[in-house]
C-alpha cells in the first residue's frame, strides 16, 4: 500500500514538525532560565550584583612603579609572563627640559623600572618631571569592544564590569582592534581574548582586586561608585580627576588624579 | 618596535589573512558590477564577458570566508557567528550579508546557464549526463515562455544583487571605518574607498583573467569588449583615487592630534607600499596607461598589451591598499607614541604559503567551473565545451 501525499502537505507535516521539535527541545530551558533569573546572584554584602556600580581610582601622584600590581594581577589571574600579556602595567613617562616625553613600561611594569635612563634619546636630555601611570581595562560605560564582538562573548554585567566568556570567544580578535586603550590581549594557549576584570571573582566575595590588595602606597582604590560614605567617592569628591581618552566617548570608569598632558 | 606601544600591542593580530580577506571580496564585488552591467543595464558590448564575469564572482565568494574562518582562534566555533549573532557587530552582520549574496548569486548564475545546462544534459554521456541531470534539477523542457520568465528572473536578481554586492564590499569598509580607537581606520569614507577599489579591481581581474583565458583558449580578443572594460576601469579608477586621496587630504588639513604619527606611517613606514605601490604604480600609471589606449591611436596588438599590464598593475595597487590598510593601521600604537613591527611569516597558518593557497582556490574553482559550463558565447556560434589546459592552447 503507498500513501500518496501532496508536496503541500508534505511541507506542512515537516514544518509542523519542526515546530513541535522547537516547542519540546525549548520549554524544558525556557523553565530553568526563568528559574535561573528568579534567583539573583547577591555580592558578598549581601546586595544584588546589579545594585553596585564598581568604579576605580588611580592616583598618579601615589604611584612609585614598583610593579607589584603587575605582578599580583600576573599571580592572581594566571596571566601569561611576557611582555605582550597584561590586564594591567605601568608606564613611565619622562617629560624632559626642551619639551619632549618619553614613555617606557619595560615587561609592563612586571620588574618594576629599574633601568635608567630608559634611552640614548633620554640619556642625553635634562630631566624636567617624571611620573608612573598605572593602566588597567577601564570597563567602559559604553565599551567598544561590546559593541564589535560578532557572537556577544564579551559582555556587560549588571555592575558594569566587562567579561569575556572565553567558553564562547572564537578569537577574532576584532575586540581588540576596538580597545582604545590597548587593554585587550590574545591569550595563547587557549586562542581566545583575555582582559582585565577587577578581578570579578575577589569583589563578588567583598574583596577588592588583587592589584589594590597589594598597592603600598594607595594608588589604586576600588569602591562602588554609588556608594556617598566610600572611600573611592570620598576621594573623587575632594579631588580633581580625569579619565583617558574621553573625546572617543567610551566613558571610562577609571578615573586619574594628577594627570598630565600627553598621557592616553 | 619604535618608540612607545601599549605592551599589548606588541603582536599584530590581524595578519596577512586578513588582507587577502578584503582583497578577495572586493573582487566579487567587482566582477558582479561588470556582469550586472550587461544584465540590468544592458550594456551590450560586454556581453562577452558577462558570463564569465558572474561565474568568476560565484568562485571568489566561495572563497571570501575561508580566510577568515582560518584566521579565528576557535575555528570550530565559527558558526556561532549565526547561532548567536551580536546583531550591533559588524563584523556578525557579514555572515548573513554573505549567505545571501550567495544564493542570489547561486540563482542568478543557474538561470543564466540553464539552457547550455539542459542541452549537455541531453547530449552528454555517462558521468557528466548524470552531472547535468543533477544541476538541471530534473527539469529539462523550456518553452519561450519559460525562457523569458528566466530572463526576467535573471534581471531582477542581478537587480537586487547590486545592492547587496555594494553592501557586502562596503561593510567590509565600515568594519576598519567604524573602529573609533584606531585614527588611520576611523573615517566615514572607509567604505567608499573599499566599494570603489573593489569595483577597480574586479573590472581589472576580469580584463586579465578574459586575455589570459582568450590566449589558452585561442580565442580572438574582442576587442570593443576590452576597450569598455578599460574605460570603466580607468573611470572607477579615477574615483577611487579621489576620494583615497581626499581621505588623506583631510586629514592633513585638519591636523588632528593623530596627523603626526599618521604622517610618520605613511612617509616612513609604509611609503614604499602607500606612495610606491598604492598611488604611483598601482593607480596613477594605469590611469595615464588607460588614457593612452583610449585616446591614441596605437597598434591593436599594442594596446592589448599595454591594457593588460595597466590592469595588472592596478591588481598590485588594490592589493598594496588593503596592505596598507589593515596592516599599517595595526602598525600605529594608540598610544599615538610609536610603532611595531610586522614581518610576514612564511609557514604556518598565518604565513605566505597559507595564504597564497587560499588565494588560488578561487582561481582552480573558476578553472573547474568554466569547464563545465563554458561561459563563452562568440557571435555566430554556440558556447562549445573545449577542455581548457595547456595542451589545447598549443603552449606546450
Amino acid at each position: 500500500m503507498s500513501i500518496k501525499v501532496s508536496r503541500r502537505d508534505f511541507i506542512k507535516m515537516g514544518a509542523g514538525g519542526l515546530l513541535g521539535g522547537i516547542i519540546v527541545g525549548g520549554v524544558p530551558r525556557l523553565f530553568t532560565g526563568l528559574l535561573n533569573s528568579a534567583s539573583p546572584v547577591h555580592a558578598a554584602d549581601g546586595i544584588g550584583l546589579e545594585k553596585h556600580r564598581w568604579g576605580f581610582l588611580c592616583d598618579n601622584e601615589k604611584c612609585i612603579g614598583c610593579g607589584r600590581c603587575v605582578v599580583a594581577c600576573k599571580k592572581e589571574n594566571d596571566v601569561p609572563l611576557g611582555q605582550q600579556y597584561n590586564r594591567t602595567w605601568v608606564e613611565r613617562y619622562i617629560i624632559t627640559t626642551d619639551d619632549k616625553t618619553f614613555v617606557d613600561s619595560p615587561n609592563g611594569g612586571y620588574d618594576g623600572f629599574q633601568g635608567y635612563p630608559p634611552g640614548p634619546d633620554v640619556a642625553s636630555r635634562q630631566v624636567w618631571k617624571s611620573f608612573f601611570v598605572p593602566k588597567l581595562c577601564n570597563q567602559c560605560d559604553k565599551p567598544p569592544c561590546v559593541t564589535v564582538c560578532p557572537v556577544g562573548a564579551t559582555y556587560k554585567t549588571d555592575d558594569g564590569v566587562i567579561l569575556v566568556d572565553q567558553d564562547h570567544c572564537i578569537g577574532c580578535r576584532y575586540c581588540i582592534q576596538a580597545c582604545p586603550y590597548g587593554a585587550r590581549y590574545f591569550l595563547p594557549g587557549k586562542r581566545v581574548v583575555d582582559k582585565c576584570t577587577w578581578c570579578y571573582h575577589r569583589i563578588n566575595r567583598g574583596l577588592i582586586p588583587a592589584c589594590a590588595e597589594v598597592c603600598p602606597v594607595g594608588a589604586r582604590v576600588f569602591g562602588d561608585i554609588d556608594d556617598p560614605a566610600g572611600r573611592l567617592k570620598q576621594i573623587l569628591s575632594e579631588k580633581r580627576f580625569y579619565v583617558l581618552k574621553p573625546e572617543l566617548g567610551t566613558e571610562p570608569k577609571v578615573n586619574y588624579i594628577g594627570f598630565e598632558k600627553g598621557v592616553y | 618596535m619604535e618608540g612607545f606601544i601599549y605592551p599589548n600591542e606588541g603582536i599584530i593580530e590581524w595578519d596577512l589573512l586578513i588582507v587577502i580577506y578584503p582583497y578577495i571580496t572586493g573582487l566579487v564585488a567587482g566582477a558582479f558590477v561588470v556582469s550586472s552591467l550587461y544584465h540590468v543595464f544592458g550594456l551590450g558590448r560586454l556581453k562577452t564577458v558577462a558570463r564569465f564575469s558572474l561565474i568568476t564572482a560565484l568562485a571568489f565568494l566561495l572563497v571570501t570566508p575561508l580566510p577568515l574562518v582560518v584566521h579565528l582562534g576557535r575555528p570550530e566555533r565559527a558558526l556561532e557567528m549565526f547561532l548567536t549573532p551580536n546583531l550591533t557587530s559588524a563584523m556578525s552582520v557579514f555572515g548573513y550579508i554573505w549567505f545571501f549574496y550567495l544564493l542570489i548569486l547561486v540563482a542568478e548564475v543557474w538561470l543564466v546557464f540553464r539552457q547550455d545546462i539542459i542541452r549537455y544534459a541531453r547530449t552528454a554521456q555517462g558521468t557528466r549526463k548524470t552531472v547535468f541531470s543533477v544541476l538541471s534539477l530534473g527539469v529539462l523542457e523550456t518553452t519561450d515562455e519559460s525562457r523569458s520568465v528566466d530572463g526576467k528572473l535573471i534581471k531582477v536578481l542581478a537587480f537586487i544583487g547590486i545592492p547587496v554586492a555594494f553592501l557586502l564590499h562596503g561593510y567590509v569598509g565600515f568594519i576598519f571605518g567604524a573602529v573609533k580607537a584606531n585614527p588611520w581606520w576611523s573615517t566615514p569614507l572607509m567604505p567608499i574607498i573599499f566599494l570603489l577599489s573593489a569595483i577597480v579591481s574586479g573590472i581589472a581581474l576580469l580584463i586579465v583573467l578574459y586575455l589570459v583565458v582568450s590566449r589558452i583558449r585561442r580565442a580572438t580578443v574582442d576587442h570593443r569588449c576590452l576597450h569598455f572594460m578599460a574605460l570603466w576601469l580607468g573611470g572607477f579608477l579615477s574615483a577611487a583615487v579621489v576620494v583615497e586621496g581626499l581621505e588623506v587630504f583631510s586629514m592633513l588639513y585638519e591636523q588632528e592630534e593623530s596627523w603626526d604619527i599618521i604622517y610618520q606611517l605613511i612617509t616612513r613606514k609604509i611609503a614604499t607600499s602607500y606612495f610606491g605601490i598604492q598611488f604611483v604604480l598601482g593607480s596613477l600609471l594605469p590611469l595615464i596607461v588607460l588614457g593612452a589606449t583610449a585616446l591614441a591611436s596605437i597598434q591593436e596588438r599594442v594596446k592589448t598589451g599595454l591594457i593588460f599590464i595597466a590592469s595588472s598593475l592596478v591588481l598590485i595597487g588594490v592589493f598594496a591598499m588593503r596592505w596598507n590598510v589593515v596592516i599599517g593601521g595595526q602598525l600605529i600604537s594608540k598610544s599615538l607614541r610609536g610603532f611595531n613591527d610586522f614581518v610576514i611569516p612564511l609557514w604556518g597558518l598565518n604565513g605566505i604559503i597559507t595564504t597564497a593557497v587560499i588565494f588560488a582556490l578561487p582561481f582552480i574553482l573558476l578553472a573547474v567551473f568554466t569547464h563545465f559550463i563554458p561561459p563563452w558565447q562568440e557571435d555566430g556560434q554556440k558556447p562549445e565545451r573545449k577542455p581548457l589546459g595547456l595542451r589545447s592552447s598549443g603552449l606546450v
